[in-house]
């Protein structure tokens, strides 16, 4: 209890670390700062995984400590991208059109450009009135704000009416997935004002920097990733580390118990969720404009189904875990669904891994949960078992079952 | 003399079962009573009502100088009043030390902000060792609370319940699967808590019971059959007939 915070947590470092050494890494074998072995799309990719693994980490403060299930963690995610992607998409069309009305003999009016971004933009959903949604689209400074206010407002009224009715277990999960659906839905619509299934696009051109190469922006999104991830991850680590975190695992295994101790579960349980929800709007902030395009197909219900199963196969309740299992599933799945991964030739069929892919991830996930709870960073327990024979000297508890110190002498 | 708690004639029916049925009941400050009863008496549910996991049909709930009445609030309100309670089953959270499970119990503000900057004093820890000290754990800090017998999980569910400082403790039969020894430590324990605060104790036990040495209220179909000394109580032809006779 008096050792630091980074001590008691040796974890925290070695992630750093290892980030650190990866991002320094990519870098140098970057087309923009170094040898350029990595193409520019692929540091993209990179850069998406990193935004991929920090609302992992949000998943797994929400699900893996606290016990919440929640099957709509990307909806916030995609919310954030949303938000961002209105500033760039705005901006960005500004340029054009104030370039292209400058050409004309008489200068244009603040409001004529206004209608020409208008009409850029919302052409393609037939129409050119700024919905009211877009009244803030011209800052950035408020467009950042409302990466973190939206997503947590949408998390904070959903999780208190759910959290107050004292909804848990599946149909808390069943609720968020309805949650989501919703929004996608509505999203889908071409009146919701966010261009209907066209989505937001182009986003991966920054306003103002059009002489800037994909090469070098790329870098810049990179490494803000990994400083969020970095970031998010040790924010992450101190939130349960403490009291605060036994609290919330104390409601993950028995909440009527915690409730009894005095401690007011609705209230730690709506921190939470808002709190991971603004964790995973900025992961989307960071994200999409590296993808370059936003649409509502990207909050599908299934991808916040998507976001458990990789928490789920790195190992929840513990942070590395979901960043190894975001990273790795999410890796794998683009070397599958890419089409990199040669087909398979049975003689008498043919496995396509587009296809197979997604039945290859149900099974492993499958498995995992039945066979390996503790998932991939199960794994790592089994090296720091060996390398921490603290428990020397500890009693081996009463019933001689648990073998503690013979697992530590091997 | 004012009393700690009154509970004044409430009812609770579950899918037209009546579990209880027009009870009242009191205690003082600083008193040790034990309740008896047959199974389904009562005794739990009793217990559920008082600290809001329940809420009865019709009565009131009387708390304190004031008298506040507790129906309505939700559980961890009533327990920041200071009414600790120990479940019939040891509930204690296995995945963490023992160590975290006291720390998280002891009185402090519970407020989520204030959990989430909190840093234990030397006081806080002091605290710890003492009730380690009290309920024989001190060796066993740093293991899972996952980790001890049976006993020492109710002996742990004990502490955390003292390092509450409630100034109400309702003890659902915490000898449950203990040995011989392991109950009269815990007789003592309990014994000694009652000297500064209400102790409520639930139990089987006959043997257990007439080591407390305390008042005894017998419970039946959900109300109060008798009330008073062990040895008055069990003399009740009433309660021989159904709870002792059998
Ligand atoms: N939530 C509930 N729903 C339905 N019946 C219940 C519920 N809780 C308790 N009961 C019933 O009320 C009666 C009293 O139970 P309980 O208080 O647990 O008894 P005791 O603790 O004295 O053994 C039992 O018959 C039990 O089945
Ligand atoms: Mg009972």
């Amino acid at each position: 209890m008096n050792r630091s915070f980074i001590g008691r947590n040796p974890s925290i470092l070695i992630f750093l670390l290892v980030l650190a050494i990866f991002t320094i890494g990519v870098t140098f074998m970057s087309e923009a700062f170094g040898a350029g072995m990595i193409s520019t799309s692929f540091v993209k990719t990179l850069g998406k995984t990193l935004c991929l693994a920090l609302v992992a980490v949000a998943m797994d403060l929400i699900w893996g400590y606290a016990g919440i299930l929640s099957l709509g963690h990307f909806a916030f995610f995609g919310l954030g991208g949303y938000m961002i992607g209105m500033w760039l998409m705005y901006e960005r069309t500004r340029e054009i059109v104030e370039s292209s009305m400058m050409e004309a003999p008489i200068p244009p009016t603040e409001q004529e450009i206004v209608d020409g971004i208008g009409n850029q933009i919302f052409g393609v959903v037939g129409s050119s009135e700024f919905p009211a949604v877009w009244a803030f689209a011209d800052s950035l400074v408020l467009q950042l704000a409302l990466v973190v206010l939206v997503p947590g407002l949408l998390a904070f009224v959903f999780g208190w009416l759910a959290f107050r009715s004292r909804v848990t277990g599946v149909y808390l999960s069943i609720l968020t997935q309805a949650m989501t659906l919703a929004l996608s839905l509505y999203l889908f619509q071409n009146d919701s004002g966010l261009r209907g299934n066209n989505g937001l696009s182009g986003l991966q051109n920054l306003p103002g920097l059009d002489d800037v190469s994909q090469d070098y922006v790329s870098m810049w999104f990179f490494w803000g990733s990994a400083l969020a991830l970095a970031l998010g991850y040790v924010f992450a680590a101190w939130i349960v580390s403490g009291k605060f975190g036994s609290v919330i695992r104390g409601i993950r295994d028995n909440e009527a118990r915690v409730r009894f101790l005095g401690y007011s579960v609705e209230g730690y349980k709506l921190f939470l969720f808002t709190v991971t929800a603004m964790i995973a709007g900025i992961a989307g902030a960071l994200y999409y404009p590296q993808a370059g395009i936003i649409n509502p197909a990207e909050i599908a219900p299934i991808a916040s189904i998507y976001l458990a199963v990789w928490v789920a196969i790195g190992g929840r309740g513990r942070l590395y875990g979901a960043v190894i299992g975001a990273v790795f599933v999410s890796l794998v799945s683009t070397y599958f669904t890419g089409g990199q991964a040669p087909d398979i030739n049975l003689g008498f069929y043919t496995i396509q891994w587009v296809d197979w892919w997604t039945i290859l991830l149900g099974l492993s996930f499958v498995l995992v949960t039945l066979f390996a709870p503790q998932g991939i960073g199960g794994l790592f327990d089994l090296v720091s078992g060996r390398h921490h024979p603290d428990r020397h000297g500890a009693d081996l508890g009463p019933d001689h079952g648990s073998l503690r110190e013979e697992e530590a002498e091997e | 003399m004012s009393q700690l708690l009154e509970v004044n004639g409430i009812s609770v029916t579950f899918d037209g079962f009546r579990a209880i049925n027009n009870l009242s009941f009191n205690i003082g400050r600083a008193e040790l009573r034990a309740i008896i009863g047959p199974n389904g008496a009562g005794k739990t549910t009793f217990m559920d009502i008082v600290t809001g996991k329940t809420k009865p049909d019709e009565g009131t709930v009387l708390w304190g100088e004031m008298s506040r009445n507790l129906i309505g609030m939700n559980e961890a309100r009533i327990a920041q009043e200071g009414i600790g309670r120990k479940f019939q089953k040891p509930t204690v959270f296995e995945d963490q030390s023992v160590e975290d499970n006291l720390l998280m119990a002891l009185r402090n503000n519970r407020r989520a902000f204030a959990v989430l900057f909190w840093k234990p004093t030397d006081a806080d820890m002091n605290r710890v060792s003492e009730l380690a000290a009290e309920i024989g754990l001190s060796n066993a800090l740093g293991r899972k609370a996952g980790e001890l017998s049976h006993g020492q999980k109710q002996w742990l569910e004990i502490g955390m319940l003292l390092a509450q400082e409630p100034k109400l403790l309702l003890v659902d039969e915490p000898a449950a699967g203990m040995t011989p020894e392991e109950r009269e430590k815990t007789t003592d324990i309990l014994v000694e808590a009652a000297k500064t605060r209400a102790v409520v104790v639930v139990e089987h036990d006959m043997e257990f019971v007439r080591r407390l040495n305390c008042k005894v209220t017998v419970l039946h179909e959900g109300s109060v059959l008798a009330e008073g000394s062990l040895d008055h109580v069990t003399a009740n032809k009433q309660v021989i007939d159904v709870y002792l006779g059998r």
